[in-house]
């Protein structure tokens, strides 16, 4: 199972605690885990990356195994350790505003 | 109530003495605006918004207690194409948030949303899916239409309650317009308006209406607090009539309808735009019971002195009591209150996050 770790505010738009566990057929990069995501928590759609276009929303990153995969697209491989479950893909909100 | 830091429910009896309050609901989001379905009393539809994570819709099928998130997903029909930028260079359209919910007054599932930037959706399943009510954005004028300093959101749909084909909306900075066929084609309805702050200030187009109102007694009566200048039509919007009269400054955001005598209308003059806070520092909401021209100020119960805070657009409502209700929320987390149509107030919560709307619902 590949883990992901929320940032609180969608944990309580997910009714999901620390973590949601998913699985991947396939490459496992973040465009492949976030649809898993959104297909477990549909109410998700739209709050990480656009619904028409895909795109990472501004102010929402996408970390693992202390590598940042923010920058790369949906496309981007994860880690090993990501796709055996050993580290979680964090996604997380940017510290800003107030 | 919407508040920068999630939604608020007020509660009270018909003395509307002593108020219950809950929530924070969906503590931290921005909650732009709550608005109940005048059908059923417990359906309830919340937009909560965030600069990090985006637009949800909530509804409520118990009035409030419980809420599910439905759809989210505001596209724009075809090709969004361009609206101008503050410095007058096209823009493309880019959704960014709802600013106001209206549900239907005569089918249950049916709610229509008002979007920045402006456009008009509809749902007709409860807000599960959404579509533009693309005519008015694609009637011809929308290249010209420009944002407020707040953005350019479609804040007001007023729905006449004689004839659901009919309804009024307003745009800042567009204006107002109207559609006499459920939403299929739009006509601008800015004639007697003048914006000296643009460049042709009778424009077709191009106003900053900062909200509409009236009363369902006379849906073709109806009430208009522009960024500069308070109007009235009598004719639905065919000609606007500068109705300011004796008010102290006429800039302001927010305008209601007494509930019952259509002639009585409340708005709460705003220095200047520049500044953006009661006169003299006196919170004070001014009452007309001609229509306007003719405007006392009521004072009772509210600061008189170094208050400083703003009232948005969204954050005047009225009740439907024998006795009208009026309410108003500042930017400084207070919401007053009357029960007896604005002759005195009282502050029946102080210290929530800067609030967004208020509305009112009255239950048997």
């Amino acid at each position: 199972m590949i883990r992901v770790v929320l940032p609180a505010h969608l944990r309580t738009i997910a009714r999901v605690g620390d973590e949601v566990l998913v699985t991947v057929e396939g490459p496992v990069t973040v465009g492949a885990v976030l649809d898993a995501v959104e297909s477990l928590y549909p109410a998700l759609r739209g709050t990480i990356r656009d619904q028409v276009s895909f795109e990472r929303r501004p102010f929402v990153r996408f970390f693992a195994c202390e590598e940042d995969f923010s920058m790369e697209g949906m496309g981007v491989v994860l880690p090993g350790k990501v796709a055996s479950g050993e580290e979680p893909l964090l996604v997380v909100g940017a510290i800003a505003g107030g | 109530m919407g508040t920068r830091k999630g939604a608020f429910i007020l509660t009270s009896d018909g003395k509307r003495e002593k108020w219950d309050i809950s929530g924070p609901h969906f503590a931290g989001w921005e909650i732009w605006h709550v608005k109940g379905s005048p059908i059923d009393p417990q359906r309830l539809y919340v937009s909560q918004c965030s600069g990090w994570f985006g637009q949800m819709i909530q509804r409520s099928n118990d009035g409030g207690k419980t809420f599910e998130p439905v759809g989210n997903k505001f596209v724009y029909d075809g090709v969004p194409g361009t609206h101008q930028w503050y410095d007058g260079t096209p823009h493309p359209w880019e959704f960014k948030r709802v600013w106001h919910l209206e549900p239907s007054l005569t089918e249950l599932d049916t709610v229509y949303a008002g979007v920045e930037d402006a456009a008009m959706f509809k749902s007709t399943d409860g807000g599960m899916n959404w579509n533009e009510l693309s005519g008015l954005r694609g009637h011809g004028t929308g290249s010209q239409w420009a944002p407020g300093a707040g953005g350019m959101g479609l804040h007001t749909i007023l729905i006449d309650p004689t004839n659901p084909k009919r309804m009024y909306i307003a745009i800042s900075a567009a204006g107002a317009f109207r559609t006499d066929d459920a939403g299929v084609t739009w006509k601008p309805i800015n004639k007697g308006l003048n914006s000296l702050h643009i460049p042709d200030p009778v424009a077709e187009v191009g106003h900053c209406v900062h909200r509409l109102a009236l009363h369902k007694s006379k849906p073709e009566r109806v009430f208009m607090q522009k960024h500069w200048d308070v109007l009235r039509t009598d004719n639905a919007g065919e000609l606007w009539t500068d109705i300011g009269g004796n008010l102290p400054t006429d800039f302001g955001f927010v305008i209601d309808v007494h509930a019952h005598e259509p002639e009585t209308v409340y708005v709460i003059p705003i220095k200047s735009d520049s500044e953006h806070y009661p006169l003299d520092g006196k919170l004070r909401v001014y009452r007309s019971k001609s229509g306007g021209n003719e405007w006392e100020a009521l004072t009772k119960g509210l600061p008189q002195s170094d208050c400083y805070v703003n009232i948005l657009r969204e954050a005047m409502a009225v009740d439907s009591m024998e006795s009208c209700g009026v309410y108003f929320g500042t930017t400084g987390g207070q919401v007053y209150a009357s029960p007896d149509s604005g002759d005195t107030w009282n502050a029946i919560v102080r210290d929530l996050p800067a609030v967004l709307s208020v509305e009112v619902q009255t239950l048997p």
